[in-house]
């Protein structure tokens, strides 16, 4: 469904890999492995459409995903190393917010129950600067729980986690590829998934 | 609400749930064109006819510069905490997106001038009808200088020095909103009629609401990759 023929990154003057191929369908995940600087978060970014390739090309679906625009970022949930979390807003008012800069509607009972489910009960009428690193880490990771992406690609989602916060994480990634979804991401931690395909990333 | 245009009422409201949660960055700009248009009264005395005379000039030029005061911060926080990548990466235009920021913009900097600008006009004795010109004035002229300074703002976008950079790119391009907004309540005064400056004031915010969306778009994009 997703499929990349012969990428290559070059950042500055430096080539971080080149001639990468990767093949993910629906109800797999990759794990994008490396070394600091070997490429993961610029190999996402490409993925997602954010920066061009320097050669290479993306397929979704069959089709280039420069042509699909809109129609693939529909179907995309990006979350990067920033957290797009503003500070001043609560949880709740970042998740509404967030939904809403997607095009869709969420009401009260769906955020708080996403809320929720990543520990935040009670914290949803906290401005998020109050919060911890994980705590805002779960905000954003809130996102998933709500929006309906089929592609996920996320880029170090268990940073900052707790065990519990973590095992949580897994399982709605788990949930999301047994339901026919794609999981695309980076993480220098052993990622508690079953069966993900790997690709190695670096010159 | 239209769908089509609904991106652009969730950007709105939620940077006005920005601003005013950080109401010292609105109320600074806001204060900045208090003090500024007030401190010339005070400096020239009451030679009435010298203060109704530079007083569009000088309402006109402390709006430009408070508009300036919060311009960097346009995108360089969104930028910061990965807001703008969501942003490029939503199924809405980001054009839209960042119409609807361009008016939230103008909505907590420009239309607080545009409000504030008849009472600080007093101070240099405008009658009645100098006011409301230069109220129309400010209306047509005010959005012109938040289009403007998005596309200067998306240009500097993480630069090192970019707010200096900022300056030197913008304020050449507010030239034209500050000769005909000045000149429209100049004219008036002196019996001319204000419709010619008002009207290519209007024209070029037309052109600024169709050109600056999508000069600023472009901007951003490079910025992000």
């Amino acid at each position: 469904m997703l499929s990349a023929t012969a990428l290559s990154c070059i950042r500055g003057e430096r080539r971080l890999f080149s001639g990468l191929d990767l093949d993910v369908g629906p109800g797999e995940w990759l794990h994008v492995q490396g070394e600091n600087g070997a490429g993961k978060t610029s190999l996402l970014r490409i993925l997602a459409s954010l920066s061009p390739p320097a050669e290479g090309e993306i397929r979704w679906r069959g089709e280039p995903i420069a042509s699909l625009a809109e129609d693939y970022r529909r179907e995309l949930l990006f979350l990067g190393h920033h957290g797009a979390v503003k500070e001043e807003l609560t949880p709740y008012e970042n998740l509404i917010l967030a939904a809403r800069l997607d095009g869709t509607e969420l009401n009260e009972v769906e955020a708080l129950k996403a809320l929720a489910r990543f520990g935040l009960r009670g914290r949803e009428d906290l401005a998020v600067r109050f919060l911890s690193a994980g705590q805002k880490r779960r905000v954003l990771l809130a996102r998933l729980a709500v929006r309906k992406a089929t592609l996920w690609i996320l880029d170090e989602p268990f940073t900052a986690l707790d065990v519990k916060a973590v095992e949580m994480l897994s399982g709605l990634i788990v949930e999301h590829v047994t339901q026919g979804g794609i999981a695309i991401l980076t993480s220098h931690q052993a990622i508690p998934l079953p069966n993900g395909k790997i690709i190695m990333v670096g010159a | 609400m239209n769908t089509a245009l609904a991106p652009i009422f969730a950007i709105i409201r939620r940077d006005l749930l920005l601003a005013m949660r950080r109401k010292s960055e609105v109320l600074t700009a806001l204060f900045f064109f208090i003090i500024v248009v007030s401190l010339f009264p005070l400096g020239i005395g009451p030679e009435t006819a010298l203060l109704r005379k530079i007083a569009p000039g000088v309402i006109w030029v402390a709006a430009l510069l408070a508009t300036m005061l919060g311009l960097a911060r346009l995108f360089a926080p969104d930028h910061a905490d990965g807001t703008l990548e969501q942003m490029v990466l939503s199924p809405s235009p980001l054009g839209l997106l960042i119409t609807g920021k361009i008016a939230a913009h103008w909505i907590t900097t420009g239309l607080p001038l545009v409000l504030l600008a008849p009472v600080l006009g007093i101070q240099f004795d405008l009658d009645g009808g100098a006011l409301g010109i230069m109220v129309v004035a400010l209306l047509l002229g005010t959005p012109l200088l938040s289009l403007i300074g998005a596309i200067g703002a998306a240009l500097t976008l993480g630069l090192r020095g970019g707010g200096v950079l900022l300056s030197l790119l913008v304020l050449p391009l507010y030239v034209p909103a500050l000769i005909f907004g000045a000149g429209a309540v100049e004219a008036h005064i002196s019996g001319l009629g204000a419709g010619g400056h008002l009207s290519l004031l209007a024209a070029l915010l037309a052109l600024a609401v169709f050109f600056a969306p999508w000069a600023t778009t472009a901007a951003l994009r490079i910025a992000i990759e």
